[in-house]
């Protein structure tokens, strides 16, 4: 099983956890064109290599985080901190497969 | 008109280079000479340039080059495939067909894949061996029980045979499922659907494959895409919406191509990337297993929403088992240990006696996952870049129509009718056509 790294309880089962997608930042549903809104809820970049994505940590401390994992070998990269919505620079550069910034 | 007559020369040519028909009689004629099959299909090496360019060498590409040629007369079509013909979703599904969806869109698209799929063996001269064995959707809910009642409505006004029946009956059509009160899930009612059956899905390809090569159709096994050229779009390298198709980038050699289709399922997000296009697609693994083979004892394909579990037996006497997709999106295809004991918890929930069974085998094909649960298919922000992609976890059932139709949108450079709620600019416009609660288990 997929061991997903929480930032507060430490690497747990993804069944323990709820995957929420793709990262992406939602825009200003008062500003925002119809085509932009359909981007952020529909679009995804699906990229196989590096993606940034949410989980839910359902069964465990209840929080969201944000994490980096490659869809073809399932590793993740550097855990985020407790608390924060990015995960920790890595300083391998930017990998242009990655997801939404 | 000088197009037209070498296709049909060449077509001409084609078929006296091609094997026999298959009969009976031929089969005992090379059996009694003991003389070898010619090969299936050509393999003529990859030109440099194309009218339409087919990516994905499954069902729906090679349903599509298939139907390009037979019905339209485009035969200057290539079919591309990175690993062998049918090496993806079309040689992993459960091999299933059924036409009782939710949405009348949903309904009328499958009623008409499933009359092409009644017909293809003599159509196309293989024996794709379909079974109409009928099809037996369990509810273990009060509210499933309700979506079961509201589906045969939406069939019956279809004319769709499909109705719902009760534990009695259910147990008299399937007497090895446990029909007891005293199960955890017990099964309320079912959703019986008797023009629902199996087909072998590799045949399904080989018989494509055979007829398109018959056409004139280049299939190009171990040709990767590496890149999709384009002109006169908004993004970099002139991509994106707006632009025009040139041609494809392939591990073997450029092509350039009038139309480029997509039809690559758990890879399409990708292939789409090649052209600047963004899909609504997320790709994840739907994992399958299969049993030794026993004595036939399961009549009917039974398939569980809320166990998450489809069960077939194959004419070989093996159960083969299949799920819902995994949770998140990935595209490793490894199998994994939760998916087995899952499987085989739900398995033995319904039909205990089957406990002293060993599997076989276990894999995981790649499904492309929409947001509504229904594909994307026809023409794209792209000119000549069209999809049939986002089939998730039907596609197989869907091959022949959406193959038939995206040929007819090719051809008529229109979208047909039966295709149209399925367009990529729904999701401008907001009509989803929701098929999750027909589409997302249930097989």
């Amino acid at each position: 099983m997929l061991l997903v790294p929480c930032p507060h309880c430490g690497p747990r089962n993804s069944a323990d956890m709820s995957y929420q997608g793709e990262a992406s930042s939602r825009p200003d549903p008062s500003s925002t064109t119809p085509t932009e809104w359909r981007e952020y809820l529909y679009m995804k970049h699906n990229p196989a290599g590096w993606l940034r994505e949410n989980w839910y940590c359902s069964s465990g401390c209840r929080r969201f985080f944000t994490v980096e994992r490659h869809t073809v070998t399932s590793e993740f990269r550097e855990p985020p901190l407790p608390g924060s919505k990015t995960p920790r620079p890595t300083g391998d550069g930017a990998d242009p497969a990655r997801g939404a910034p | 008109m000088p197009v037209r007559l070498s296709a049909v020369i060449r077509r001409s040519l084609a078929k006296r280079r091609l094997a026999p028909r298959y009969s009976g009689a031929g089969l005992l004629w090379r059996g009694v000479r003991n003389s070898s099959w010619p090969r299936v299909w050509r393999e003529p090496p990859l030109k440099k340039s194309y009218d339409v360019v087919v990516i994905g060498g499954g069902v729906h590409g090679l349903a599509t080059a298939y139907y390009l040629a037979a019905n339209h007369g485009i035969t200057d079509v290539a079919v591309l495939d990175k690993a062998y013909l049918g090496s993806g979703g079309s040689g992993r599904n459960t091999a299933i067909v059924r036409s009782n969806y939710l949405t009348p869109e949903g309904v009328a698209f499958y009623d008409r894949s499933l009359e092409l799929y009644n017909t293809m063996s003599a159509d196309l001269n293989l024996n794709v061996m379909f079974s109409e064995r009928g099809h037996l959707t369990l509810a273990h809910t009060d509210s499933a029980v309700r979506t079961m009642r509201w589906r045969a409505e939406v069939n019956k006004l279809q004319n769709i045979d499909s109705s719902v029946i009760g534990p009695a009956e259910i147990s008299r059509i399937a007497p090895s499922l446990d029909t007891s009160p005293n199960t955890r899930y017990p099964i309320l009612a079912a959703l019986y659907h008797p023009p629902g059956g199996t087909i072998r899905h590799d045949a399904v390809v080989w018989a494509y494959a055979r007829a398109a090569d018959a056409h004139g159709v280049d299939m190009h096994q171990k040709t990767e895409v590496i890149d999709i050229t384009c002109e006169g779009g908004e993004g970099p390298d002139g991509k994106g919406p707006g632009a025009k198709v040139t041609g494809v980038c392939t591990s073997k050699g450029d092509v350039s191509a009038r139309v480029v289709i997509n039809c690559t399922a758990g890879w399409a997000g990708l292939i789409a990337a090649m052209a600047g296009l963004k899909l609504p697609i997320t790709t994840h693994p739907l994992q399958a297993a299969v049993t030794e083979p026993v004595k036939v004892f399961l009549p009917t394909v039974v398939v569980s929403g809320s166990l998450h579990v489809y069960v077939s037996q194959t004419d070989r006497g093996e159960l083969v088992f299949g799920a819902s997709v995994d949770p998140f999106a990935t595209y490793d295809m490894g199998g994994t240990l939760d998916f087995t004991e899952e499987l085989a918890g739900h398995v033995l929930e319904l039909m205990p006696a089957v406990s002293e069974m060993r599997l076989l085998r276990q894999w995981a094909g790649l499904c492309d996952i929409t947001p509504d649960y229904s594909p994307v298919m026809g023409f794209t922000p792209v000119e000549g870049f069209l999809c049939d992609v986002g089939w998730g976890t039907y596609g197989f059932k869907a091959g022949p129509v959406s193959g038939e139709q995206l040929a007819k949108c090719v051809a008529e450079q229109a979208t047909p009718e039966l295709i149209s709620p399925f367009a990529l600019s729904r999701f401008d416009s907001g009509m989803l056509v929701g098929e999750k609660g027909a589409a997302a288990v249930g097989h």
